[in-house]
């Protein structure tokens, strides 16, 4: 795997990574396709997702948990848009309540697009955010490794001498 | 505010770093105030190399700094690097970073079959 690039346009409030995989689109596409795939990536290993629903399909929508190393499960869901196999896929990402339902909040967007590079595929995924207060509530959901937790220490004890 | 960029390979040794509860606890200390390495050592259940590897750990990623003091190593925590580290996008690009690093490993599992 290569990470061409990633991009960061806090104006836009996006995020856009380029990455090669050594393997063709139609092999790529299967770890967003198949839920059992996707679940073996999209949380890192002390945070795994777990996706009890995955309607494939625009218009239909996926429900997910993550499970943290204390058993705390926080909930997401997400709305499929285009979907065109093995190009480009869209979805929006929320927050769900314990239920697993969806919650009032924006969800952020993302796309995916696959491009055949020689034997390989370039994967351009971008993320839409609505404001700042939604990336520290995504990040919030404790997907970084305890990242978010240890940052929160942290600017605690910076505070007193912050400018 | 938050200033100055961190390289993709910063960003991770900082995330990777911050990943470990001992890290997080001798950042908090040193944060607030120089400490030696064999003072901190006291504070936890494990043998002094063990904190000294951790230390090193915390060193590499810029997040401390090392300085002799007689016969004493001190330390100190870097708020510059912190607080860069603290930058949600980055954050974020490392959550990604991540991700992309798993579908490759995926991907090279199940090698070219289809």
């Amino acid at each position: 795997m290569t990470l061409v690039s990633t991009e960061k346009d806090p104006d836009a409030l996006t995020l856009t990574l380029v990455a090669e995989f050594d393997a063709p689109p139609e092999q790529v596409w299967q770890v967003w396709e198949d839920p059992r795939k996707l679940e073996r990536w999209w949380g890192p290993p002390t945070f795994p997702a777990t996706f009890t629903r995955h309607e494939f399909v625009p218009g239909g929508e996926a429900r997910y948990h993550m499970t943290g190393p204390s058993g705390e499960q926080p909930r997401g869901w997400w709305r499929f848009g285009a979907i065109e196999k093995p190009r480009r896929l869209e979805f929006q990402d929320g927050f769900a309540d314990d239920a697993g339902e969806p919650l009032p909040d924006e969800p952020v967007t993302g796309i995916v697009t696959l491009e055949p590079a020689g034997t390989g595929t370039r994967m351009t995924f971008v993320t839409r955010f609505v404001d700042a207060a939604q990336m520290e509530q995504l990040l919030a959901m404790g997907t970084v490794e305890g990242v978010t937790e240890a940052i929160g220490q942290i600017d605690g004890l910076l505070l007193p001498s912050a400018v | 505010m938050v200033s100055g960029t961190l390289t993709e390979d910063a960003v991770a040794r900082v995330f990777h770093a911050l990943a470990d509860g001992t890290r997080r606890d001798i950042l908090r200390r040193t944060a607030q105030r120089e400490e030696s390495i064999s003072a901190l050592a006291r504070h936890y259940a494990m043998s002094l190399p063990a904190v000294q590897k951790h230390v090193a750990v915390l060193e590499r990623a810029g997040l401390v700094a090392k300085r002799r003091h007689g016969r004493e190593q001190l330390l100190s925590g870097e708020p510059a690097t912190i607080r860069r580290a603290a930058d949600l996008l980055d954050a974020y690009e490392a959550l990604w970073v991540g991700r992309v690093t798993r579908i490759a490993d995926l991907l090279g599992e199940e090698g070219t079959a289809p």
